[in-house]
C-alpha cells in the first residue's frame, strides 16, 4: 500500500502547456466543481462569505514574472495540481496506507476512509499538491479524474479529467507518458517538456512544456524587401499607383 | 512550518519521557517502589502525553489506530509501534520494579533501545523530508537524540552525565542551526527549479493563485523574521543549557534541580518551536514566501 | 509483492439527468450541461456544470465563471421577495411586497407618465441580453430615454466599426484562426468573446503562429503574445498610423482589394467652398461614383464588370473630384506618422515600429492563404479562388475606452482594409448577421407623444446632422443627450450620463428611473460617491430629486440599496431567455446561431414570496399599462410570459426573435417563417441552440459575395441584397465637419465648432484623449487603467464562494520604477490622487508593466452590507474601485464649460483617460474612502459550504 508499485505498465499524467496558458483559473474551479460532487467528501470551503474566506482545492493556478537579462519582462502562468510522481514521497511517509500509487496506470490517490489526517504527506510533498479538507479532516489531492477516465456512464469522448475537458486554451493534455507513441509523449519530445524540480527526486509523470522564446526582435534580413520605400512623399506615390494598377 | 502548539509538545514531551525511561532502563541499580512508582509515572505521563497530543494534530483521530500499519515503509508508523513497544516492554519493567521490587535487567534494556529508537524514529520523521531542507539530515536525529538523553539524564538526577549530553546537545543544537540556515539554498531547489523557468532569468512570484489564504499557507509557509529567530535562539540556549548547567553546579537542592528541570524544558520548547517555524517548506517558493 | 490497494468505482453515475442551456456569466453565451441529480428533499438539484460539447460557441469548454455557475445559482445573496423601501434611500431598509402590490405600484407611477409625459420615464437595462425585448417594451410605452449599457461600455468599437466596414471586433467578427499566421491584439484582457478568444489562441499556439499584444500590461492573452508591446495608453492611433505611414511608403497595401472593395476609388467633392466638399460624388440614383479604369469614364461603384480605378481624378463643372486613395496617401504619408516622429508619445521604439509593419507585410503579402473555392462577387464577376491575408486583429476596451477610441479604432480598421485581410482567408470574419453596413441599420427615433408609442427604434446610426435626437429648439430629447451635438454618432446612448442629467434637470427632470441589472450605485458609475449623491439628493421639499427609482436585480447588491421598489428576477437557470439574431446572437463566421435559456430548475425562495423573470414581469406590466405591443384587441395580455413573447412576437412578417424551428407552408422551416407552438421545445431538443451553416461558396468576401448575399435574404437579415463598399472615408463624419465648418441647416453650438471640426475627420486621425488638455499632465503623470480578472464577472463575482477566493482583493500594480521611486514594497499602502478624487489603497508590483502605468482588477472592490458578504469581507476592506478617481465631467479649464469625459464622436465613457499621481501613504486601517454600511436585504450567509447534491 504505501510501498510504491516497482513499475506501472501505464503512467497517466498532464501535459501542461506554460506557452498557451492564459491564466484563466477555468481548470481550477472546474476541477473544484467536479471533485466536489465526486470522488469522496466534497470540497469544503470556511467562512465562504466572510473576512478569512478559505477551501480546498485541488489544482491552482500561479503567476510568475521571468526577468530575462535582456529584453522586457515576462509573464508565465503555471497551474498545478498532483504530478503523481513515479517516486512519490507523499506515499511512502503514510502511516496508514491511506495514500497510494496506483498499480495499472500510476494514479496516486488517497483513500479517504483510511485517512486519519495527519498532514505528513502534504508536508512530503514539495509541490503542494495535497490540501487537509478542514471540514472532512482529510487529506484531499487530485485524483487525475480517476472517476471520469474509465467512467462507463460518460461517452467516450468525456472520459478525461475535467480540467483538461474544460480549458479554454487547450494548455491541458491528458494520457499515458509511458507509451512513447501517446499524443501526450510525442508533445513532450517535441516541445522540450520538463519536470518541476527535478532536484527533489520525485520524478513527476506531468510534464510541463516551456514557455516559447519571447520577445526575439532581432532584425531579420528576410522583413527588409517589405519596407523598401516605393516612394517617398505623395507625388511619387501615385505615379507608383498608377503603374502598379496596370500590373494588376 | 507551522509551529503547531500539538506536536511541539508532543516531540519535546515524548523526547524528555523516553529519554528519562532510558536512562531507567539502562540503571544497574534501578529505583523500586514508590521511587520507582513515581519516575516512571513521570517518564509515562511525558511520552504518553506527548503522544497523545500528537493526535491532537490529526484530521480524524479517531482512526489514529491504522497509522501502526505501515510499518515497513511510514517514519510515522514506525514511531507509533516504536511507542508501543517501548512503554509496552517500560511498564513490565517498571511494574516489576514497582510492584514486585524486581529489576528484570535485560527487559529494560530492551526498554531503553525502544525509547531511544522511538526518538529516533519520530526524528526521522522530520529528517527524511526532503521537501523541507533544514530537517532533510541526519543531524536531525543527532539532535532529538542528544537532547532527549540529555533531559532524560537531567530528569532521571544524573547531574554530571547531564551537564555533559547538555553541553553536547547544546553543541548539536548550534550546529544544527548553522547546517540549517543554508540548507535551503544547499538544496538547489529555488523558484527557478520549482517553476522550471529559471533558465531564463530571475523568477519572481507575481500574483498568488488566490487572494486569501489555504492549508498549504497555514500549516507550511510561516516566516519568523531573522531578528527574533536570534533571539529566541540564544534564549533557548540559555534556557535549555547555560542556566541548567550553572544550576547544576551550584550546590545541590531541590529547588535548584527543580529550576534547572524547568528551565531545561523550557529552553527545549523554544528550540522545537524554531525548529518549525524556521523550518522552510519549499512550497513556499511557489508562493514566494521564501 | 503484489500491492494491495483499494477498490474503487471508476465509473459513478455522473448525474440523474443532464439539461442544455445557455450560460450567462459574461456576454460570450456558451453553451452549458447542467448537470441535476435528485437531492435529499426529493427534488432535482444543480450538481455539477460543464461546457455544451456541440455548442458553436464553447465546443465543450467553459471558463471558471461559468464552472462556478452553480455557487452563482445558490448564492446566499439572491433576493427573495419584491422590496418596498422603508428606510431612506441608500440604507437598505425593505419590506417585502407581493408581486402585485409591485406591479400595481409601478402602474401607479408610470402610468400617468405615459399618459402626459412619456419621456418622464427613463428606462435603462445594463448588459443584459434582450435588448431587442426592453426597447421594444420602451418603444411601445413611448419614451425616448431608452439604451442598454454599451454607452460606457465599448461604444467606440462598436461604432467605429460599423461605419468603417458594417461590423466590428467583439462579438460582430473574429480572427480566422485557421488560417492566420500572425495575429495582432490591441488593448484585450478578456472580452466578451472570451472562451473563443481562448479557443483561438490556443489554435494559434498550436500551429505556432505569431501573436503579438499591444497593451501597456503583460497579463493573460498579453503573457502568452510572443511579443509584447507595452504602449503608453491612449497612442495606439498613433502607433496604427505610423505602421500606415510605413507600408504605404513601401506599397505594402492590397491595391486589388482597395479597388474592388472599398471606397479608395470613390470620387470625392475637392472644392473648398462647396458645400458638398469632401462629399462623395454620386450619381442620380445616389450612387458613389468611381472611375472605371477599363473605360476611363464614371461609374457608379456597383456597376456590373466595372474595375474602379484608384488613382484617375475627375473635372466636373470646374471642380476635381479626386479618389479616397489620393487623400489617404497624402494624410499618411506625411512625415508626422513616422515611427521616429511617433517613437516617444508611443513607447515604441522606431526599428520595433518599423519590424511590426515589414513582419505585417511580409505575412500579409509574403505567405498569402489561397483556397480553391470559387466564388461570385456582386458585379459579376467570378473569381476561381479566394485569396486571403492571413493577419489579423482584434482589438477591445484599450482602444475603445479613450476619448480618442472611435478614430483609433477606424484606424485599426483601414490598416486591416489596407492589408486586404477584411473577410479574407487568414484575416478577419465576421459572424452573421453581420457584416451590416449602417444604412442596414435604423437612425435614432426619439418623438415621445402621450398615449402613443416612440415614432421608430430609439437608438441607431445617424448618417448626418439630419438624424439627430434634438427637440424643435434644439435642445437634447433625450435624458442622456445621446444622438446631440455633444456626441452626435452615440449609437448606443449614455447610460453613464443618465444619472447625473436627471439629477441637474439637465435637459430636464424625469419622474421615475427604470434600471435593470446594472450596478450604478457603484461599479459601473464614474465618481461613485458624486452618483450616490445625486440619488439620494432632495429638492427643498425633501423629495428626492429623482422622484421614484424602480430596479431589478437578482442579487443584493449596492445598486438595491438606491431604489424605491425592487422587481427581484430568478437566476440564469430559473428563466427563459432568448439570444436572438435580432439583437446580439452567438454566431460563428461559418455559421449564424441563436440560443435559449430555460428555467432548468424551478424559482425556489422558500417561505417568500418568491422571484420572477424580469421578462415576463415586462410582459404583465407592458399589459396592465396597455401598451399597445402588449395587449390583444380585447384588452387581455398579448403574451403569458416572456416564453410566450418569444415563440409567438414578430418583428417583421416571419421574422421572431428565434430562427430555428419556424413553420413553413409545408412543415418546419429556418430563417423565415411563422411561430410555431413548439419552438423552444425544439430548441431545449436540440441542446438549447439552432445552428444555420454558411454555405461554401458564401464563406468569405461575405458583404460582396453573391452567395452569401442571397443566403443573409433567406435568413431574413435583410430584405434584398446589400453589398457596399468599406469606408475607408467615412462620409457622416464629413457631414458633421461641414456644419461645424458653417454648412447646413442644423448647427452646432458655437463651443462645440472647433471640436467637431477636429476630431470629425473622415479619414482616422489621432489626438491626444481630450482629459490631456484639461488635466495637468506634469502634476498627474501616471496612467491608471483597471482589467477585467477573467474568473470574474464586475461585481457579480464576489458573491461567489469560490471565485471571491481567487480574488477577495485587489492590488494596485506598479510598475518597478515607481516602486524604487517612491521606496515601496509589496503590501504597503499609497494614495493615489486624480483631479477628481483620492484613494489610498495597497499596492503590489509588477515588472512587466508600462513604467507610466498602475492598474488594478476591475470591480472587485464592495460596499460593506451589500452581497450578502460579511462587513469584514477583504472586497469591503482592502478592495477598492478606481471609480471614485474618475469624474463623467472633465475638470474645469476656465471656459466655464464642464467638457464630458467621453469621446466626443460617440459618448463612450473614457474610463482609460484617468491620470493620477501617487504618493506612499501610512497603512490605514481600511482602503479609502470608507462607505457607511448597508443594511442587507437578504440574511447573512452560511459559516461553512459543503456543496454536494448526490446521496
Ligand atoms: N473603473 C472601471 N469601471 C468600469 C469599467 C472599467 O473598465 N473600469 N467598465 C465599465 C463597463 S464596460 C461595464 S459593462 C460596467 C459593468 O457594470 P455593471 O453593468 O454595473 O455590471 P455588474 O457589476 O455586473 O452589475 C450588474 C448588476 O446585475 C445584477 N444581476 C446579475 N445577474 C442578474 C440577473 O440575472 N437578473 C438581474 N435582473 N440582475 C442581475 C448584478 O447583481 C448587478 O447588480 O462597468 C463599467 N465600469
Ligand atoms: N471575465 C470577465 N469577462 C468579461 C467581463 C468581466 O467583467 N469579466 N466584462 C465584459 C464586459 S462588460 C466588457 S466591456 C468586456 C471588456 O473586455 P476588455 O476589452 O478585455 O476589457 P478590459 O478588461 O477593460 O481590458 C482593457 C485592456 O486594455 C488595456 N488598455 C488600456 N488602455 C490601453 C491603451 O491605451 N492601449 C492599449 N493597447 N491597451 C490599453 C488594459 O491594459 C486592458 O488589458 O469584457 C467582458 N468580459
Ligand atoms: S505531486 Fe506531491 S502529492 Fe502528487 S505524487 Fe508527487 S509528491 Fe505526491
Ligand atoms: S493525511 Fe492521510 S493520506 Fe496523508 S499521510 Fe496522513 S493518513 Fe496518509
Ligand atoms: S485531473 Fe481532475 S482532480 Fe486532477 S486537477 Fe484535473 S480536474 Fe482536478
Ligand atoms: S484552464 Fe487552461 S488556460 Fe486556463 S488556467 Fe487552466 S491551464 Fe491555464
Ligand atoms: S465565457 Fe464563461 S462566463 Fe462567459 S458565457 Fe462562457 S462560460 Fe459563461
Ligand atoms: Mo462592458
Amino acid at each position: 500500500m504505501t510501498e510504491l508499485p516497482a513499475t506501472s505498465t501505464r503512467k497517466l499524467g498532464l501535459v501542461i502547456d506554460l506557452d498557451t496558458c492564459v491564466g484563466c483559473h477555468a481548470c481550477v474551479i472546474s476541477c473544484k466543481g467536479w471533485n466536489t460532487e465526486n470522488y469522496g467528501a466534497p470540497l469544503s470551503d470556511q467562512d465562504p462569505y466572510g473576512g478569512d474566506p478559505s477551501g480546498t482545492f485541488l489544482n491552482r493556478v500561479h503567476s510568475y514574472e521571468v526577468l530575462p537579462d535582456t529584453g522586457p519582462a515576462q509573464l508565465v502562468h503555471v497551474p498545478k495540481s498532483c504530478l503523481h510522481c513515479e517516486d512519490a514521497p507523499c506515499v511512502t511517509v503514510c502511516p496508514t496506507g491511506a495514500s497510494y500509487k496506483r498499480v495499472e496506470d500510476g494514479i496516486v490517490l488517497v483513500n479517504e476512509t483510511d485517512c486519519i489526517g495527519c498532514g505528513l504527506c502534504a508536508w512530503a510533498c514539495p509541490y503542494g499538491a495535497r490540501e487537509l479538507d478542514a471540514a472532512e479532516g482529510v487529506m484531499k489531492k487530485c485524483t487525475l479524474c480517476v472517476d471520469r477516465i474509465y467512467n462507463q456512464n460518460l461517452p467516450e469522448v468525456d472520459r478525461e479529467p475535467a480540467c483538461v475537458r474544460t480549458c479554454p486554451a487547450n494548455a491541458r493534455h491528458f494520457g499515458d507518458l509511458a507509451d512513447p507513441d501517446s499524443a501526450v509523449s510525442r508533445l513532450v519530445v517535441a516541445r522540450g517538456g520538463m519536470d518541476l524540480m527535478p532536484e527533489q527526486g520525485t520524478r513527476p509523470v506531468n510534464k510541463y512544456l516551456p514557455p516559447r522564446q519571447r520577445d526575439a526582435w532581432a532584425d531579420t534580413s528576410v522583413l527588409a524587401p517589405f519596407l523598401t520605400p516605393v516612394a517617398e512623399e505623395p507625388r511619387g506615390f501615385l505615379g507608383w499607383l498608377d503603374k502598379a494598377l496596370d500590373k494588376l | 512550518m507551522h509551529p503547531a502548539p500539538s506536536i511541539i509538545a508532543f516531540t519535546t514531551f515524548s523526547g524528555l519521557g523516553f529519554g528519562l525511561l532510558f536512562w531507567l532502563g539502562v540503571d544497574p541499580t534501578p529505583p523500586k517502589g514508590w521511587v520507582a512508582f513515581a519516575f516512571f509515572c513521570i517518564g509515562f505521563a511525558l511520552a504518553v502525553g506527548g503522544l497523545a497530543a500528537s493526535t491532537l494534530h490529526l484530521g480524524r483521530p479517531e482512526r489514529a489506530l491504522k497509522a501502526f500499519s505501515q510499518w515497513r515503509s511510514s517514519w510515522l508508523s514506525r514511531e507509533g509501534c516504536c511507542a508501543v513497544a517501548a512503554l509496552g516492554a517500560m511498564g513490565g519493567y517498571g511494574a516489576c520494579l514497582i510492584f514486585a521490587g524486581l529489576n528484570i535487567a535485560p527487559l529494560g534494556w530492551l526498554g531503553a533501545a525502544l525509547s531511544l529508537l522511538t526518538v529516533f524514529t519520530t526524528s526521522m520523521i522530520y529528517a527524511q523530508l526532503k521537501s523541507v531542507p533544514r530537517w532533510y539530515s541526519r543531524w536531525t536525529p543527532v539532535l532529538f537524540l542528544s537532547l532527549s538523553l540529555a533531559g532524560g539524564a537531567l530528569l532521571s538526577g544524573r547531574v554530571i552525565m547531564a551537564m555533559v549530553l547538555m553541553l553536547i546537545a547544546g553543541g548539536v543544537q548550534i550546529w544544527w542551526w548553522h547546517r540549517g540556515d543554508g540548507a535551503l539554498r544547499a538544496s538547489g531547489t529555488t523558484l527557478g527549479t520549482a517553476t522550471g523557468l529559471g533558465g531564463r532569468g530571475e523568477v519572481r512570484a507575481f500574483e498568488p493563485p488566490h487572494t486569501g489564504t489555504n492549508y498549504l499557507l497555514r500549516e507550511m509557509v510561516y516566516v519568523v523574521a531573522r531578528r527574533h529567530v536570534l533571539k529566541l535562539r540564544g534564549l533557548a540556549l540559555i534556557l535549555m543549557l547555560v542556566l541548567p548547567v550553572a544550576l547544576l553546579l551550584l550546590p545541590f537542592h531541590h529547588i535548584s534541580a527543580a529550576l534547572a528541570v524547568l528551565c531545561h524544558i523550557a529552553g527545549v520548547l523554544i528550540s522545537r518551536w524554531l525548529f518549525f517555524a524556521e523550518a522552510e517548506h519549499v512550497v513556499g517558493l511557489y508562493y514566494g514566501k521564501r | 509483492m503484489a500491492l494491495k490497494q483499494p477498490r474503487i468505482d471508476t465509473s459513478p453515475k455522473v448525474s440523474d439527468e443532464v439539461r442544455k442551456t445557455t450560460c450567462y456569466m459574461c456576454a460570450c453565451r456558451c453553451g452549458i450541461d447542467v448537470h441535476l441529480k435528485q437531492g435529499v428533499d426529493g427534488k432535482k438539484h444543480v450538481a455539477y456544470i460543464e461546457g455544451n460539447r456541440d455548442h458553436p460557441v464553447n465546443k465543450g469548454v467553459l471558463c471558471a465563471k461559468g464552472s462556478a455557475g452553480i455557487m452563482q445559482h445558490n448564492a446566499p445573496s439572491r433576493l427573495r421577495a419584491p422590496l418596498r423601501r422603508t428606510g431612506p434611500r441608500g440604507s437598505g431598509e425593505f419590506e417585502e411586497i407581493t408581486w402585485d402590490e409591485a406591479l400595481e405600484t409601478a402602474v401607479s407611477w408610470l402610468k400617468p407618465l405615459r399618459e402626459s409625459a412619456p419621456e418622464k420615464l427613463a428606462f435603462f437595462t445594463g448588459r443584459d441580453q434582450s435588448q431587442s425585448f426592453t426597447s421594444f417594451w420602451a418603444q411601445n410605452f413611448g419614451t425616448p430615454n431608452y439604451a442598454a449599457h454599451g454607452g460606457f461600455c465599448s461604444v467606440n468599437m462598436a461604432t467605429a466599426g460599423i461605419y468603417t466596414m458594417g461590423g466590428a471586433f467583439w462579438e460582430f467578427g473574429q480572427a480566422d484562426w485557421e488560417y492566420t499566421k500572425l495575429f495582432m491584439l490591441f488593448g484585450v484582457a478578456e472580452d466578451h468573446d472570451s472562451n473563443p478568444i481562448k479557443m483561438g489562441l490556443g489554435r494559434l499556439k498550436a500551429r505556432g503562429a505569431k501573436i503579438i499584444g499591444v497593451n501597456p500590461i503583460r497579463t493573460g492573452y498579453n503573457a502568452i503574445a510572443d511579443e509584447w508591446v507595452g504602449i503608453t495608453p491612449g497612442t495606439d492611433g498613433l502607433f496604427i498610423l505610423s505602421l500606415i505611414h510605413e507600408l504605404l511608403k513601401a506599397g505594402q497595401i492590397d491595391l486589388d482589394y482597395l479597388s474592388r472593395y472599398t471606397n479608395a476609388p470613390v470620387l470625392l467633392n475637392g472644392d473648398a467652398k462647396s458645400p458638398d466638399y469632401g462629399l462623395f460624388l454620386r450619381d442620380a440614383a445616389g450612387k458613389p461614383q468611381v472611375i472605371d479604369r477599363t473605360t476611363g469614364k464614371l461609374a457608379p461603384f456597383d456597376q456590373k464588370g466595372v474595375r474602379p480605378d484608384l488613382a484617375a481624378k475627375h473635372r466636373h463643372a470646374g471642380i476635381t473630384h479626386r479618389p479616397v486613395m489620393h487623400l489617404l496617401a497624402e494624410r499618411y504619408l506625411d512625415n508626422k506618422y513616422s515611427p521616429e516622429a511617433v517613437e516617444t508619445r508611443c513607447g515604441i521604439p522606431a526599428a520595433r515600429i518599423r519590424r511590426i509593419a515589414a513582419e505585417l507585410a511580409q505575412t500579409a503579402f509574403g505567405e498569402p492563404v489561397i483556397l480553391d473555392r470559387p466564388w461570385t462577387d456582386f458585379r459579376g464577376e467570378r473569381h476561381q479562388q479566394m485569396v486571403g491575408r492571413p493577419v489579423s486583429f482584434h482589438a477591445m476596451r484599450g482602444v475603445s475606452a479613450h476619448s480618442n477610441g472611435f478614430q483609433t479604432a477606424r484606424a485599426l480598421h483601414v490598416l486591416q482594409i489596407l492589408l486586404g485581410s477584411v473577410e479574407t482567408p487568414g484575416g478577419f470574419r465576421f459572424k452573421p448577421p453581420y457584416p451590416k453596413p449602417p444604412e442596414a441599420h435604423p437612425t435614432p427615433h426619439c418623438h415621445a407623444k402621450p398615449n402613443c408609442p416612440l415614432d421608430g427604434p430609439h437608438l441607431g446610426f445617424v448618417r448626418g446632422p439630419e438624424d439627430l435626437a434634438l427637440l424643435e429648439d434644439g435642445s437634447p430629447a433625450r435624458i442622456d443627450k445621446a444622438f446631440t451635438w455633444d456626441n452626435p454618432m452615440s449609437a448606443h446612448g449614455l447610460m453613464h450620463m443618465v444619472i447625473s442629467n436627471a439629477h441637474a434637470g439637465d435637459p430636464y427632470r424625469i419622474d421615475t428611473l427604470f434600471l435593470y441589472m446594472a450596478n450604478m450605485a457603484w461599479n459601473s458609475s464614474m465618481n461613485t460617491r458624486g452618483v450616490i449623491e445625486m440619488l439620494t439628493d432632495t429638492d427643498a421639499d425633501g423629495s428626492y430629486r429623482i422622484p421614484n427609482i424602480i430596479y431589478s436585480d437578482a442579487y443584493s447588491s449596492e445598486m438595491v440599496a438606491y431604489a424605491d421598489l425592487i422587481l427581484p428576477d430568478t437566476t440564469y437557470l430559473e428563466r427563459h431567455d432568448c439570444i436572438s439574431l435580432l439583437d446580439r446572437p452567438i454566431s460563428e463566421p461559418d455559421a449564424a446561431a441563436d440560443a435559449i435559456r430555460w428555467p432548468v430548475v424551478e424559482p425556489d425562495r422558500p417561505g417568500h414570496v418568491g422571484v420572477r423573470a424580469f421578462q415576463s414581469v415586462l410582459c404583465d406590466l407592458g399589459h396592465r399599462l396597455g401598451l399597445p405591443g402588449f395587449v390583444r384587441d380585447d384588452g387581455s395580455a398579448k403574451y403569458a410570459d416572456y416564453a410566450d413573447y418569444i415563440t409567438n412576437h414578430m418583428r417583421k412578417p416571419g421574422i421572431g426573435p428565434l430562427t430555428g424551428f419556424r413553420m413553413g407552408p409545408s412543415g418546419l422551416t429556418h430563417g423565415r417563417g411563422e411561430p410555431n407552438d413548439a419552438q423552444i421545445d425544439s430548441y431545449i431538443g436540440n441542446g438549447g441552440f439552432f445552428v444555420a451553416h454558411v454555405p461554401q461558396e458564401a464563406s468569405y468576401f461575405k458583404p460582396w459575395n453573391s452567395a452569401y448575399q442571397d443566403w443573409a435574404v433567406s435568413m431574413g437579415f435583410y430584405d434584398s441584397p446589400q453589398p457596399y463598399l468599406f469606408q475607408i472615408y467615412v462620409e457622416p463624419l464629413r457631414k458633421f465637419q461641414l456644419a461645424a465648418e458653417g454648412h447646413g441647416a442644423r448647427q452646432p453650438p458655437e463651443h462645440l465648432r472647433g471640436r467637431i471640426a477636429h476630431t470629425f475627420n473622415p479619414l482616422p486621425i489621432w489626438y491626444p484623449p481630450l482629459s490631456d488638455g484639461h488635466e495637468d499632465p506634469v502634476e498627474y503623470p501616471i496612467h491608471a487603467l483597471t482589467q477585467r480578472p477573467m474568473a470574474m464577472y464586475h461585481s457579480w463575482g464576489s458573491q461567489n464562494a469560490w471565485l471571491r477566493q481567487l480574488h477577495g482583493h485587489n492590488p494596485l500594480y506598479l510598475p518597478t520604477n515607481l516602486m524604487k521611486q517612491h521606496r515601496l514594497r509589496d503590501g504597503d499602502w499609497v494614495r493615489v490622487i486624480s483631479s477628481h478624487g483620492a484613494i489610498t489603497v495597497p499596492c503590489a508590483h509588477m515588472a512587466a508593466l508600462n513604467e507610466n502605468t498602475v492598474w488594478t482588477w476591475n470591480a472587485i472592490g464592495k460596499r460593506k452590507g451589500a452581497w450578502a458578504l460579511d462587513r469584514d469581507a477583504p472586497e469591503a476592506t482592502r478592495g477598492f474601485l478606481l471609480n471614485h478617481l474618475i469624474h463623467e465631467l472633465l475638470p474645469p479649464k476656465g471656459d466655464g464649460l464642464r467638457w464630458a469625459n467621453s469621446d466626443p464622436i460617440t459618448g463612450q465613457a473614457a474610463w482609460f483617460d484617468l491620470r493620477v499621481r501617487i504618493e506612499k501613504s501610512a497603512p490605514p486601517e481600511e482602503s479609502q474612502p470608507v462607505f457607511a454600511a448597508q443594511v442587507s436585504p437578504v440574511p447573512p450567509a452560511a459559516r461553512g459550504l459543503r456543496w454536494k447534491v448526490g446521496q
